[in-house]
């Protein structure tokens, strides 16, 4: 499996996403650079977390018009697994391949730590390896992760069981405690916790792998091959 | 050309004798724009003319020591051909006027310091200090600083993408007037990537890249030299605006340039921009630097050569290319979406000219601007000092109330309001972050990880220059032994009033002298820093307030922990109860917070029983022989004990001492050189302690959900951890909140 990440100027999460999959979990990633018009042979894409464009304006809201987004959406249509952590989770509604939007957190601060979430659904490509309903700590650090949608919206994400992650304290004011969304199709997620940020014991946590091996379908047991 | 006057001269800080210096050296009298030059190299920012003669008597060599001061940033070698880069800078002046930039802009800057060295910055600490947030007068504004500082590090740090992983936050009156924002960096690179600030090679390139400059920041530097007054605030338009995506760009952008093979010197435009890029490199090359400011890119229109040498607009950076290969540089600039153009070129003939269109405004030797500056042998006297030293009488009604107090003060609570604001885990190398005794950061592709601490204490301080900044040291060196690292390299922030007072001076000298004698005996060498002179409000001087970030490394493992994790374990005291007497309690928190005071002197240090205590925790971490180590500090063995208990378990302890001290000092007093262990093998404790000749004592064990302190019979100390540890946690907050509503 070749995993490639996109890089935005402003993107500061890249290496981590990157390092996540070589390292942690030994499977090969590359980066593409925003003004690539094509993705190359990549089996999957992660939209990484950061500032991208230096998000003065909306977060995201320049990032989908980049030549590379372009691609995305094109590779997403043709049933292309992506992921968008964080930053990525927004350009991900900014470009219109997931639905809502991301504002500013409830208390108006940027906030960094750990929380506690639920798995939601595990009829995923992101969660198929977790088990129904687990509970898991993923670090957050946004100060725009409050997700909105409109009723109509919110009924359907969760009838269509598309809501893939729940907070279970609720750190940003998003409505019905949504961390985490699938697209129509299943096959594009927006997250706003960091995954790779939890997939190596020595920086304190491997809860993430829980996502990133099922992203990538790769066993379980990689966790014990954490470097 | 408006004529140069006393008024003119004084407008720019400088003294008649400084101005006949200038003109002695030019062999002529100045321009305006070589004034403007002048005031700024020469401002106390720029110079250190009053710290100068003194800052020699720091250590400044080891082997580890690859670069000291003199650069942009001391650079440190760890092993395996990796090398370290890192500083401390102070943007205490900008912070008091704008908050938010004020803070934000100073993050860039030292941001810069360190990527312009080759490294790429893995982590930043930050010490600030502000008036206190209760008071009924002064309290609002106090917080509302620091509401704009933290969001103002936030906003810079988060975006940049550098995690923001320790550091310090008090709260004294004597900052009233005068917030204290020393920001810290530590980059990363290897030894044949390693870029210095020279302009070498008669004919090459100066190129300019980054941001384009405005009329922001013009006299920053001087305005830093310079006390606080009414009229400080019309100094608004002295403070920059940070773009903390620029500077991400800039960094990338200069990394990949660097690789490139074509850039021989670089350095960023910090205090004094322009000017201080070009006669620095210059002058450390023994070169000249000729520029013609109509390359430069510029965001306003009409600009005079005065203003664009003089302006501080931030992310922006001064290079020498090799002649011939600029198309190189300019390509990844290109890629960045950043401006680099060639603006002047490196001359033979030492002189920084400035041309606008062809026509010279300005013609100054480098050496005169960058190393002939004014040195001042200020007098000086004996510390100021307004403490009385006899102790009052000390009597607790209730020491759980007292211990309470001290737990949900501002210096003592958790911090976690301000560092959760902040990303303390972007590039997944935090192994212990924000709230650990120090921070470590691994080193990814290697072994190694760097643990790094901020400590300070002006009431120390205040009350004795020379013997508060040897605590500090052997304090902030204590932080790093509790993770099991090896301290190696220190820089340091030297905050201090107006040094033209001999009595202000006397504290600046004593200080020095005593970071020299503690940093020589822990073998912890100065690698660079920076002094923050004229913190003064209205006369009013703040608390001597030397900063001090040290470094060290250890092997990369899962870090101690600093709390209990398991009841039923013995609880040892390494290094012994200590001694102190009443005179030595009125330097510590319980003076401060219980009663209100500060007098005698601070707590006694035996730097060579220090140097013990701190190799036996080293020891006892790295072979795992401990299950959590936690450093005696402010508030004392009650306030250390505490905390230990404050961890995700909830574990307490049961304590039992056996000691004449009165209970005040028993347990509060703030004595050196103690450290708190819960273990699982106290005779592997005892082995190493007695090995090392330090005093070990089993005072308890540790049991779940309760923390009790008896002194023999006697029940001093009672209380559930969930009730202390909700004090605790929310007292900041509450502080903020609470006063905002009233």
């Amino acid at each position: 499996m070749k995993v490639g990440i996109v890089v935005f100027p402003g993107s500061n999460c890249d290496h981590d996403a990157w390092y996540a999959i070589s390292a942690n979990l030994h499977q090969r990633a590359e980066f593409i650079w925003h003004e690539s018009a094509s993705l190359g042979d990549v089996d999957a894409v992660i939209l990484p977390g950061g500032f991208s464009y230096g998000d003065y304006l909306r977060c995201g809201a320049i990032a989908k018009f980049s030549p590379v987004m372009r691609a995305v959406k094109n590779f997403a249509h043709d049933g292309g697994l992506v992921l968008g952590i964080c930053n990525g989770f927004q350009v991900l509604t900014e470009a219109g391949l997931l639905p809502g939007a991301l504002v500013r957190n409830a208390n108006l601060k940027f906030v960094c730590r750990s929380v506690p979430l639920q798995i939601a659904t595990v009829d995923s490509p992101f969660t198929h390896r977790a088990a129904p309903g687990e509970r898991i700590h993923l670090p957050i650090a946004h100060g725009e992760g409050c997700y909105i949608a409109d009723e109509n919206t919110l009924d359907r994400l969760e009838a269509e069981d598309r809501v893939v992650l729940r907070y279970l304290d609720n750190p940003n004011g998003s409505l019905r405690d949504i961390a985490g969304i699938l697209s129509a199709e299943r096959n594009v997620m927006g997250m706003m916790p960091h995954p790779e940020r939890a997939a190596d014991p020595l920086v304190g946590s491997t809860d993430g792998l829980a996502i990133l091996s099922s992203f990538l379908d790769v066993p379980v047991k990689a966790q014990a091959l954490a470097s | 050309m408006s004529a140069i006057t006393p008024e003119v001269i004084a407008a720019h800080q400088l003294t008649a004798p400084e101005y006949e210096k200038i003109v002695s050296l030019l062999g002529r009298e100045p321009t305006m724009t070589e004034l403007g030059i002048f005031s700024v190299m020469w401002s106390e920012h720029c110079s250190y003319k009053s710290s100068r003669v003194h800052l020699k008597k720091l250590p400044t060599e080891s082997k580890r020591v690859l670069q000291g001061p003199g650069e942009n940033a001391g650079i440190i070698d760890i092993g395996d051909g990796i090398a370290i880069a890192f500083k401390i800078e102070s943007h205490n002046h900008p912070s008091f006027i704008e908050p938010f930039q004020g803070a934000a802009t100073g993050v860039g800057g030292i941001l810069r310091d360190i990527f312009t060295m080759g490294a790429r910055p893995i982590a930043v600490m930050d010490s600030i200090r502000f008036g206190k947030l209760d008071d009924e007068k002064t309290g609002p504004r106090n917080r509302r600083i620091l509401e704009g500082v933290v969001s103002g590090i936030a906003h810079y740090g988060n975006c940049f993408g550098v995690p923001t992983v320790g550091g310090e936050c008090v709260f004294e009156e004597s900052y009233d007037g005068n917030p204290l924002v020393n920001v810290f960096a530590l980059g990363v690179a290897r030894h044949d990537e390693i870029f210095y600030g020279k302009a070498s090679g008669i004919g090459n390139p100066v190129i300019y890249v980054g941001a384009k400059t405005g009329r922001d920041g013009i006299h920053g530097a001087s305005m830093a030299s310079a006390e606080f007054t009414e009229e400080s605030k019309q100094k608004r338009p002295n403070v920059q605006v940070g773009d903390p995506f620029l500077e991400k760009l800039l960094l990338e952008a200069c990394l990949e340039a660097m690789q490139t093979g074509a850039i021989v010197g670089i350095q960023d435009m910090g205090a004094a921009g322009l000017t201080s890029s070009t006669c620095e490199m210059g002058s450390r090359a023994g070169t000249g630097v000729e520029i013609d400011l109509q390359y430069v890119p510029q965001r306003e229109t009409g600009m005079t050569p005065y203003e664009m040498m003089l302006s501080e607009s931030q992310e922006r950076m001064l290079l020498v290319a090799q002649s011939g290969r600029e198309h190189e540089v300019f390509a990844v600039f290109k890629k960045w979406g950043l401006d680099a153009v060639q603006i002047g070129v490196v001359t033979g003939d030492g002189m920084l000219r400035v041309k606008d269109h062809g026509e010279v405004f300005a013609e100054i030797p480098n050496r005169a601007l960058a190393d002939e500056a004014p040195r001042y042998h200020r007098p000086y006297t004996k510390p100021l000092r307004l403490a009385p030293l006899q102790a009052p009488r000390v009597a607790s009604k209730n020491l759980t109330a007292d211990l309470k107090a001290l737990l949900s003060s501002g210096d003592i609570c958790s911090k976690q309001w301000v560092w959760q604001q902040y990303d303390y885990q972007v590039r997944t190398n935090t192994l212990a972050g924000p709230g650990s005794d120090a921070a470590i950061v691994r080193i990814k592709g290697t072994n190694i990880s760097i643990a790094m601490a901020l400590d300070g204490n002006g009431r120390y301080c205040a009350l004795d220059p020379r013997e508060g900044t040897k605590l500090i040291v052997a304090e902030c060196c204590r932080n790093l032994s509790t993770m099991g690292a090896l301290p190696i390299a220190t820089t340091n922030n030297l905050n201090f009033g107006n040094p033209e007072r001999p009595e202000i001076m006397a504290q600046i000298v004593e200080s020095i002298e005593g970071l020299a004698e503690a940093c020589r005996f822990f073998d912890v060498p100065v690698t660079g820093g920076n002094v923050s002179l004229y913190n003064e409000t209205l006369g009013s001087p703040i608390f001597p307030t030397p900063v001090v970030g040290i470094v060290g490394t250890l092997e990369t493992a899962p870090p101690i922990a600093n709390v209990f994790g398991q009841a039923g374990l013995p609880v040892i005291l390494l290094g012994g109860l200590g001694d102190a007497d009443w005179k030595q309690l009125g330097g510590t928190q319980y003076a401060k917070v219980v009663l209100n005071s500060l007098w005698g002197t601070p707590p006694k240090l035996d730097m060579d029983y220090e140097k013990r205590v701190q190799a036996t925790v080293r020891e006892l971490v790295r072979d795992r022989a401990v299950e959590s180590a936690h450093d005696i500090g402010d508030g004392g063995l009650a306030v250390a004990l505490a905390e230990s208990c404050f961890g995700p378990a909830g574990v307490g302890a049961d304590i039992t001492l056996d000691a004449e001290l009165a209970p005040e000092l028993l347990l509060f007093h703030e004595g050196p050189s103690r450290i708190l262990l819960s273990t699982s093998s106290s005779e592997r404790v005892f082995a190493a302690a007695g090995k090392n000749n330090v005093q070990a004592l089993q005072i308890g064990v540790t049991l779940e959900a309760r923390v009790a302190i008896r002194n023999r019979n006697e029940i001093l100390i009672d209380s559930r951890v969930a009730e202390l540890k909700d004090l605790w946690t929310n007292a900041l907050e509450h502080l903020l909140r609470n006063l905002v509503l009233v």
